[in-house]
């Protein structure tokens, strides 16, 4: 019996040691803290809603592997509502409060400038899932970005426009940022591509009818082919009045209209529309061979397990932010933001959703004209062309 | 000293009170940005005061007030190398003499029609904004550069805190003289009876057009504060969705009460950050604490509780 006290005695020590090395692993093993800014709700939640199930999914999927370098990767998404000015709040709160080791967000072009200054002066790595080429020309040092820009959609169309042999462009446009960069870098890229605008039309925001802007287009000299700039409900209206006043000439859409609601929206008038999109969205139809089929087909099944609704192209651009950090992190060996800085400037290779992403210190998006593969929408879905 | 220690004086020593005695319990940079936006949404909310509880008017334009002080600031200083004070004073200028101009013929309309008019006027400059790309940057919005004045860069958040903070302090001093003076009596006999009003001799339009302009000039001010503050704006700031925010904060926080206007604005810039926690469930809590409030504190916050309070020490004393 009297040998029970000092067994107390035992049995506290251990727990003491026990307590003290628990301490010890948990500061070791502390988080990996990412911060997301999205438009989950407002005008751009059809892009920020699957980029935030995106981050989600495989957030999860990480940590139930075991996490990032032995390190749980904890995310913390806030919704902007599509407001840019919200998006600066946020971001401060993401550096200041949460404090974490790299933000990934801004889904549209503006919420993504209007924190640029904040990321730079507080020095975050900071992934911008919007498509604006402004965002990255000129580079700055913690800015990158996964989307494809207009300027290589454009180029990748004008490609295909020349080689069927169409050289007399139409060209009407929104009003939104996307849609204003897109025709200013197809009227810099046609005469070096050999192509002349013979029409440039606008639309304001919220139009619903555009068939005067089309009539006038219709009626340009010699016009051979016709180009929409813009993305959201306008491209479905915009297919629609080219059918009803028979323009008669190949319709080219861009990357902005690569989601199924584009289709669906434009009630069978969307067939025939040519756009070029990032492979995810024609994943069954990639052969074998093609680089990225492992990868999207990978993604395309996590998501639609777990949200049991069809991808867009959207939530590959949060796919390619997520990994390209976390790549990073792991290759740094921690979360030392200057180092995870410098090795995400050195992506080299990745094979995402988007593309194959190669960075370097001049160019912080890392895609070509080749990440684009270029679809026709043919009864009531995506076909690949060669 | 007793005039010093009326009810009003009182409550300007407890807002410079407040302000002065926050950094102290504020941990970080972003507790300071929510301050700052609290300052400058007051600011504005105290000027669309005068105009709402005082003169009995409604503006839903004053978003587009707002926006042109801030573009003026960020286009001015940006394209065209002013120095920030003076395109701040040139927006004011613009805006005083633009609101002076149309407020003749707006504040004719009376109720609906008045609301109308501002709302017609805010969705204008809203739309100019987002058209005219090459002037504004269109829907994406432009930078801004930082403040400068007197070879000093206001920078950081606790500078920005400091001139924030005083700025709103010195306009609820001026609307408290204001509103205490015989403008001020002039404007709420307008407020009480147009018709009375005008019977004893008070200019009724005269009136209307000054507190008018008072509020749009203070608004386009907190407008270009803002702009060199964000280093970003973009044409949201003058959409309807923001003109509603504003007249929703004065009267949540309690028409005719410049200190209700303050607090108003403090809710509402401060309750979309407390309520992230909700994700989803952001906006409907939102709009549920909105709903709870007029309908249980049916004259705004700080109304209803300073009357509860002052029956409880009647109740008191008897």
């Amino acid at each position: 019996m009297h040998a029970r006290p000092s067994f107390r005695w035992l049995i506290a020590a251990f727990t003491i040691v026990a307590l003290a090395a628990s301490a010890v692993t948990a500061s070791a093993a502390e988080p990996i803290r990412l911060g997301a800014f999205l438009a989950v709700t407002g005008k751009g939640a059809f892009l920020g809603d699957p980029e935030k199930k995106t981050l989600e999914t495989y957030v999860e999927k990480v940590n139930g592997e075991g996490g990032v370098l032995g390190r749980k990767v904890e995310l913390i998404v806030y919704d902007t509502g599509s407001e840019a000015k919200e998006a600066l709040t946020f971001v401060k709160r993401l550096i200041e409060q949460d404090k974490v080791d790299a933000i990934i967000g801004g889904t549209s072009t503006g919420e993504t400038m209007a924190v640029i200054r904040e990321v730079e002066a507080a020095a975050v790595p900071f992934i911008s899932l919007a498509g604006g080429a402004e965002i990255v020309e000129p580079v700055k040092k913690w800015v990158f970005k996964t989307p494809h820009t207009d300027r290589l959609a454009v180029e990748k169309l004008f490609t295909d426009m020349k080689a069927r042999g169409l050289t007399k462009i139409g060209i009407l446009s929104g009003p939104g940022g996307f849609d204003k960069s897109c025709r200013t870098n197809a009227m810099a890229l046609a005469p070096a591509k050999g192509l002349a605008i013979v029409a440039d039309e606008t639309h304001g925001a919220g139009d619903t009818d555009m068939t005067p802007q089309l009539t006038r287009i219709k009626g340009a000299p010699g016009l051979q082919a016709f180009l929409y700039c813009g993305f959201g409900a306008p491209t479905s209206i915009v297919a629609k009045n080219v059918r009803q006043i028979g323009l008669g000439v190949p319709h080219y859409q861009t990357h902005g209209s690569a989601s199924m609601s584009f289709i669906q929206g434009a009630e069978g008038a969307a067939e025939g529309v040519r756009l070029p999109a990032a492979a995810l969205l024609v994943v069954d139809q990639l052969p074998a061979d093609h680089p990225q089929k492992a990868v999207a087909t990978a993604y395309r099944d996590a998501y639609t397990e777990r949200y049991k609704e069809p991808i867009s192209t959207f939530g590959g651009h949060a796919y390619d932010g997520l990994f390209i950090v976390l790549e990073a992190i792991k290759r740094a060996g921690g979360t030392d933001k200057a180092k995870v800085r410098d090795e995400i400037e050195k992506t080299n290779r990745f094979i995402g959703a988007d593309g194959i992403f190669t960075m370097s210190p001049t160019d912080h998006l890392g895609l070509d004209t080749a990440s684009f593969v270029m679809v026709e929408v043919k009864d009531g879905t995506w076909l690949l062309l060669n | 000293m007793a005039s010093l220690w009326q009810p009003r004086t009182g409550g300007l020593l407890a807002l410079a009170g407040v302000v002065a005695g926050l950094p102290l319990i504020l941990p970080n940079a972003f507790y300071y940005d929510v301050a700052i936006l609290v300052g400058i949404n007051a600011t504005v909310c105290v000027g669309l005061n005068l105009l709402i509880g005082y003169a009995g008017q409604i503006s839903l334009g004053h978003a587009g007030f707002f926006a042109l002080g801030a573009y003026a600031s960020a286009i001015l200083t940006g394209d065209h190398g002013w120095p920030p004070l003076a395109a701040l004073a040139a927006g004011a200028v613009g805006v005083g003499v633009l609101s002076f101009v149309l407020a003749q013929p707006i504040l004719k309309l009376k109720g609906h029609y008045l609301a109308m008019g501002t709302l017609g006027l805010g969705i204008i400059i809203s739309i100019v904004l987002n058209q005219e790309a090459g002037l504004t940057g269109g829907p994406d919005g432009m930078p801004v550069p930082s403040l400068r004045a007197l070879g000093h860069t206001v920078a950081g958040e606790h500078a920005w805190y400091a001139l924030v903070g005083l700025v709103l302090i010195v306009s609820v001093w001026l609307t408290l003289n204001l509103i205490d003076s015989p403008v001020g009596r002039a404007l709420q006999a307008v407020h009480g009876s147009e018709s009375a009003a005008a019977l004893t001799g008070v200019d009724v339009i005269r009136y209307k057009v000054l507190v008018f302009v008072v509020s749009a000039v203070l608004a386009s001010l907190a407008g270009s504060l803002f702009a060199h503050y964000a280093g970003f704006i973009t044409p949201a700031e003058a959409s309807f969705a923001r003109s509603i925010e504003l007249v929703t904060m004065v009267v949540l926080g309690g028409m005719a009460s410049t200190f209700g206007a303050v607090v108003g604005a403090a809710v509402l810039t401060i309750l979309p950050q407390a309520l992230t926690a909700f994700q989803d469930f952001k906006m409907l809590v939102f709009g549920a604490v909105l709903m709870g409030t007029m309908i249980f504190l049916r004259k705004g916050l700080v109304p209803t509780l300073a009357g509860l309070i002052r029956n409880r020490m009647r109740s008191g004393r008897a």
